[in-house]
């Protein structure tokens, strides 16, 4: 994929209150490919709105370069980037009305008011909000402001689009709609986006890659499926889905199986490649990947969780050690206070090289 | 029966101040109003006859016998309208961006600028004026200042000049403006400035489509809180003025102390009313407008 935006060793620092200096950037290495919808995930205050902020110039890099298109961004002010943004609180001018909203960019670009007017219609279609030019941003409801301010950001064709939190205000039902919209319309227009989640779910279920930033600075970049089944680190695996994080001491390694032991006694299986007796390292097993039966690691169900047509269980190992969240069929006699064993298969254990 | 209980209620809260200002405001205005009508008196005072020469006098209906129709009035009149108009204007080129310079600055220093453009408030205008009097004098401050420097060689005439005037209308002015524009600036959304700047928008353009509209309030509330006691403003051309200051306030005042024409200073001061009046209505149906939509 040719590159669009390329942004290397960026970084930004604050003077804090205190008087103190932090990195809110800090060496942040970055390629988005046209057309990619790229998602930055991670705590708040890692630099996620910071580094939307220096791609659209409304910060300036104290170091680093920042290229779109092969173009040096770092002179340019913000209203000559061809990047749009559409901000978490939406920002809509309220003194003027939808329609002129929407128009906006072409207006001060000069376009004149009939091709305007033509491609404010279109815009409005695209995201639902046909006849809804002639109110103003006040008189709509939060989800219809969204579209406007997305309607907004995309009229003048931008190469990349930066979404921060744009769906953080809406409800579930909303937000899930929204997301499909989105996708659809980033598939449709050609354009890139760069979007900013707290919610992982969502990182995961739109993205072509996801960027997992860490105190300004990206812990792994890779797709959604890459950083759900192979995270590089503990940070990453735990702040992606739910996770049941075991360091084990490899105690002997049998054809293309390994077997490793926790501290308090409980055994997993690991996939040999690379393993070699006396290592320590953490083995990474998601809630889905124990099934339950009659051989595995010997537990008590503590407490239950009822999801639907699955259930979320917390098993205690008999052995000792931390509980261990499974995701269950409903029915599958996991009951609290049941004994059980969980199985596993050892190709689906991630494994980690640090203990 | 809930609404006219509630109306019950709202009578009882707004009868003391509706009892207040009709006895303490409306009715002196009435008296007013009905004086500018009458003829003066020979020694002060009032004649129980109705007498329009009054407004004659100002607008030019006199019988020319009894009153004399003198141009001089509708000067005066112009003179203060475009004094306060010129107040208006110079206040806000200096609150506009100093306002935008505040709403910069750390909270600690903000409140100390704010302390400081309300301190004139703590000392009397008359002692303030005198001070700009002392300034502004052939041997005050400004002139010794400008002649040991060489930029001048004779004192400047600023004193009892019409600009003598309009400068210290604008000093007096200063914190009436400065409040309704801080407190507009203040509250302009950033990310709408964010956003016109993001969609390619130039700071001129970003300027006059986004700030410039939503400060428009501000400007619009500071222009008349100064524009309405400049226009009937005394004090500062009494102290500062001379012949070519005077403003129609003066008159106002020196028909009722000085020369005991209760009728024709009455009429005077419906004028001003009636100017104040227009002004109110222009601003009030105007914000209406702008905010029809809310
Ligand atoms: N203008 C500023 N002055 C000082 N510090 C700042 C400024 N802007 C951001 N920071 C700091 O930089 C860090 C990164 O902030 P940023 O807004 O990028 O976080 P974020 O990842 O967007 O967080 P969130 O998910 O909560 O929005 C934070 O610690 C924040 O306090
Ligand atoms: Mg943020």
């Amino acid at each position: 994929m040719a590159a669009l935006l390329e942004i290397s060793a960026a970084r930004r620092e604050f003077v804090t209150p205190e008087g103190g200096r932090l990195a809110a950037l800090d060496g942040v290495d970055l390629t988005v490919g046209a057309n990619e919808f790229v998602t930055l995930l991670g705590p708040s205050g890692c630099g996620k709105t910071t580094l939307l902020r220096a791609i659209s110039g409304f910060e300036v890099l104290d170091n680093g370069t920042m290229r779109l298109d092969g173009m040096d961004l770092t002179a340019l002010p913000p209203f000559r980037r061809p990047v749009n943004t559409v901000f978490q609180s939406y920002a809509l001018f309220g003194h003027m009305t939808v329609a002129r909203n929407v128009g906006y960019a072409l207006e001060v670009a000069g376009v004149g008011k009939a091709s305007r007017d033509a491609q404010v219609a279109e815009a409005l279609e695209k995201v639902g909000l046909a006849g809804m030019g002639g109110r103003r941003p006040g008189q709509l409801s939060g989800g219809q402001r969204q579209r406007v301010a997305l309607a907004r950001a995309i009229i003048a064709k931008p190469r990349l689009l930066l979404l921060d939190e744009p769906l953080s205000a809406l409800d579930r039902n909303l937000r899930q709609q929204m997301q499909l919209e989105l996708k659809t319309l980033q598939h449709s227009l050609g354009i890139a986006f760069i979007f900013v989640t707290h919610d992982q779910e969502e990182a995961l279920t739109m993205s072509d890659r996801i960027v997992v930033m860490r105190a300004g600075r990206i812990e792994q970049i890779g797709s959604p499926r890459d950083i759900y089944r192979h995270p590089k680190n503990r940070f990453v695996a735990e702040f992606i889905g739910e996770t049941n994080l075991f360091p084990v001491t490899v105690d002997h390694v049998a054809g293309n199986i390994a077997l490793g032991r926790t501290a308090d006694g409980v055994e997993l299986q690991l996939p040999a490649t690379g393993r070699s007796v006396g290592e320590q390292v953490t083995a990474i097993l998601r809630p889905a990947d124990f099934t339950l039966g009659t051989a595995g690691i010997p537990g008590q169900v503590t407490r239950e969780v009822y999801l639907g047509s699955d259930l979320y269980i917390f098993v205690q190992p008999k052995a000792g050690g931390p509980e261990i969240r499974v995701i269950a069929r409903d029915g599958a006699g996991a009951a609290e206070g049941a004994a059980v064993h969980l199985a596993h298969d050892p190709t689906s254990v991630h494994v980690l090289e640090a203990a | 029966m809930a609404i006219r209980r509630q109306s019950v209620v709202l009578g009882v809260l707004l009868a003391p101040v509706t009892l207040f200002l009709g006895f303490f405001f409306l009715l002196p205005l009435l008296i007013i109003a009905l004086y500018s009508f009458l003829s003066p008196g020979l020694y002060g005072g009032v004649e129980w006859t109705f007498y329009h020469w009054n407004y004659g006098r100002i607008f030019g209906w006199a019988d020319g016998i009894n009153e004399i129709f003198e141009p001089i009035y509708l000067q005066i009149l112009w003179r203060s309208l475009s004094f306060a108009a010129l107040t208006v204007v110079l206040t806000l080129i200096l609150c506009y961006p100093v306002a935008f310079w505040v709403s910069r600055l750390s909270e600690r220093w903000r409140l100390v600028f704010m302390f400081l453009i309300t301190l004139p408030f703590f000392s009397s205008l008359i002692v303030r004026l005198y001070a700009w009097l002392l300034i502004l004098k052939p041997t005050g401050l400004f002139n010794t200042a400008l002649l040991s420097l060489g930029v001048i060689s004779e004192p400047l005439e600023i004193l009892y000049t019409p600009t003598a005037v309009v400068l210290g209308m604008v000093y007096v002015m200063v914190p009436f403006m400065f409040l309704p524009l801080y407190s507009a600036v203040d509250n302009l959304d950033r990310a709408q400035v964010e956003a016109s700047l993001d969609l390619g928008a130039n700071r001129v353009q970003t300027f006059l489509k986004v700030i410039l509209p939503q400060t428009l309030p501000g400007i619009m509330g500071g222009a008349v809180i100064v524009f309405i006691p400049s226009v009937g403003n005394f004090v500062v051309p009494d102290v500062l003025g001379g012949a070519k200051g005077l403003m129609i306030g003066n008159l106002v005042e020196q028909q009722f102390l000085s020369a005991r024409n209760w009728p024709f200073g009455s009429a005077l001061s419906m004028i001003i009313m009636a100017v104040v009046l227009t002004v109110l209505l222009i601003s009030v149906t105007r914000a209406r407008k702008a905010g029809g939509h809310a």
